[in-house]
């Protein structure tokens, strides 16, 4: 993704020195691009205007994470939803509404200040208090799995509140 | 322990021999002081059987000395060698001026049949009389297997209760950085010895448990089912799910007679404990509850389940009838209780406990009554018991690395009355061990 936006946007760089530069130099230039087949006139200028070379591309993992936010968080021993949560979630149910044939993982953590079983069922919890509130928001439950992770795959390692409380989290993740 | 021996040499001056007091280790009492024990090399026929008899006598002590109840004393120490024992019998004034009570010999020979044949001996030196004296005819690879079964012996005779060294550990081997953790089942004697791998880190695993019958290990594994619990033959390598369950299953755990698997299932956000015959894969419902309801564990007469549940607004201890019926809370204290597990001998429940951000392991009677806690940690968390329940392993867990950005996950073993806590060296991190009930 990085490689090819990078291409695209050298391209550009090209294509705006082309008409920029004196005649000579432009000759030079336009002679080096006649070798790269891809450089005709509308080609790779239709591409760019299809993708966001500012940000992720629409409709996937990196879009949801850079845009609407992928994970909330939660309270110590607790699976219910903040209020901050609710208003993420609110965007991704919008996200996955619109980008209709999308299907996702709930994963539910846990912070590692717990017992391994207890965590396993704790992290479920928040998974499905997630899928819950995105169901009641019009998201077709066919589409959200969920998995508890307990506290096997922490965010942030730290032995701190503040690195605790970004483990204890439901990260949703596009198929 | 210097009273023990003025008392007995006081007794030497007053009784005849065989009315003397034989030597035996007092469990009943709280702290127990190491019984000196003097374990001469075993006399070999020949320098490889030699050899071996070294080796042998070498892993007895060091598994004797580990359970703190023995002091083996050093060889520099010893009055006769080998050779002099097998020659001219065990010269017991001898012994006796050097403060032994307890002595171990042996030797070991090539058989009729060109198999080895280990013969050890168990002498009380005080009353010059033989405790045990077994022989064991086998092949040579099977040495150290011989030597814990002696070890086994010995300790039976000079406690009164069973030994626990012929026994292995099943645990969680990990890897690699927190975010990323590589975890393997491995095997092990419970010495640390022996030790191989049986998954190949590929697929997360959880919470191995032995079966209380059969060379097979219940674990749970994140593998591209999902989370689930599997089964394991140690003898075929071969790896089975175990029931058709909706949702996550974790947490299991075998019956006493082995033939049925207790396990928590999640489904939609709540956790139930259910139990599945393992011959005709029916599962049966136990509990029925919108808590988390997890981390069973049978009595050892497979009547009642010890398991821990938030129904009551944290996580406390719960005993049930094996149905689920006539559930009692046992634990009262601050904090939270979690994976209990009940004793082999049925008399405990060990447990792990949270309170003030820091974790204990500790026991409790089946009651709810006599609650002891045995050691803490800034984590430290789910006990296994020694198949003679005297001994508890457990793993700790400890910020390492710039920042504490690193963990370090080792295991541990310790005496039930607190004293003798000991790293149980492992080839990298491990975490959930599990023992084995004493080897077929």
């Amino acid at each position: 993704m990085l490689a090819r936006t990078l291409m695209i946007f050298s391209a550009l760089l090209i294509v705006s020195a082309c008409s920029s530069t004196d005649d000579q130099t432009s000759m030079d230039a336009q002679g080096s691009m006649a070798s790269d087949s891809t450089m005709t006139a509308d080609g790779p200028l239709a591409d760019i205007y299809a993708q966001d070379v500012n940000g992720a591309t629409p409709g996937t993992q990196a879009d949801l994470t850079a845009n609407i936010g992928d994970r909330v968080f939660f309270g110590y021993d607790r699976y219910d939803l903040t209020p901050e949560a609710r208003t993420l979630l609110e965007g991704q149910a919008n996200w996955l509404n619109q980008y209709s044939n999308l299907n996702v993982t709930i994963e539910g953590h846990a912070d590692e200040r717990g017992t391994r079983e207890y965590n396993l069922a704790l992290s479920e919890r928040r998974a499905n208090s997630v899928k819950n509130y995105l169901i009641a928001l019009g998201v077709d439950p066919r589409r959200l799995n969920t998995i508890g992770y307990g506290k096997e795959r922490p965010a942030v390692v730290g032995a701190s509140e503040g690195s605790w409380a970004q483990n204890r989290r439901a990260v949703t993740t596009v198929q | 322990m210097i009273k023990n021996i003025v008392l007995l040499a006081f007794l030497f001056l007053i009784l005849p021999l065989s009315a003397r007091a034989e030597i035996r280790i007092d469990l009943t009492r709280g702290v127990v002081e190491p019984l000196p024990i003097a374990i001469s090399p075993f006399y070999g026929d020949d320098p490889s059987l030699g050899s071996l008899g070294r080796d042998m006598v070498g892993v007895i002590a060091s598994n004797l000395e580990n359970s703190g109840l023995f002091k083996p004393i050093n060889a520099s120490a010893f009055v006769q060698g080998p050779d002099s024992i097998a020659a001219d019998g065990v010269r017991f004034s001898e012994w006796r001026a050097t403060g032994t009570q307890a002595l171990v010999t042996g030797t070991a020979t090539k058989a009729a049949d060109g198999r080895t044949r280990v013969e050890f001996h168990l002498w009380d030196v005080l009353s010059e009389k033989q405790l045990v004296g077994t022989a064991y005819t086998t092949t040579p690879e099977n040495w150290r297997r011989i030597a814990h079964i002696i070890s086994d012996e010995i300790y039976k005779r000079l406690t009164g209760e069973e030994g626990y060294f012929d026994s292995r550990i099943v645990y969680v081997s990990e890897t690699g950085p927190p975010q990323r953790r590589v975890k393997r089942l491995a095997i092990m004697d419970q010495d640390g010895q022996n030790h191989k791998y049986l998954t190949d880190g590929r697929d997360l695993v959880l919470t191995p448990r032995f079966s209380p019958t059969e060379q097979k290990i219940t674990y749970m594994s994140f593998g591209n089912r999902g989370p689930r619990v599997y089964l394991y033959d140690i003898s075929t390598g071969r790896h089975e799910l175990l029931g058709d369950f909706p949702g996550m299953t974790f947490a299991p755990r075998f019956s006493p007679d082995g033939r049925k698997v207790i396990m928590s299932q999640a489904t939609n956000g709540n956790t139930d404990i259910y139990e599945l015959d393992l011959a005709s894969k029916r599962k049966t419902r136990i509990t029925d509850n919108s808590a988390i309801d997890t981390a069973p564990s049978y009595s050892p007469d497979g009547r009642q389940i010890v398991f821990e549940s938030d129904r009551g607004g944290s996580q406390q201890l719960y005993t049930m009838n094996s149905s689920g019926g006539n559930v009692q809370r046992i634990t009262f204290g601050k904090g939270r209780y979690a994976n209990p597990v009940w004793s082999p001998r049925g008399d405990l429940i060990a447990f792990t406990r949270m309170y003030q951000g820091k974790f204990y392991i500790g026991v409790i009677r089946p009651d709810g009554s006599g609650e002891r806690l045995i050691t803490n940690a800034y984590h430290v968390e789910g006990p296994t018991w020694s198949p003679n329940g005297r001994v508890l392993s457990y793993f700790k867990e400890r910020a390492v690395g710039a920042g504490g950005t690193q963990r370090e996950a080792k295991i541990y073993t310790i005496d039930i009355t607190g004293y003798n806590e000991r790293w149980l060296r492992t080839p990298r991190d491990g975490s959930d061990p599990a023992w084995s009930p004493i080897n077929p």
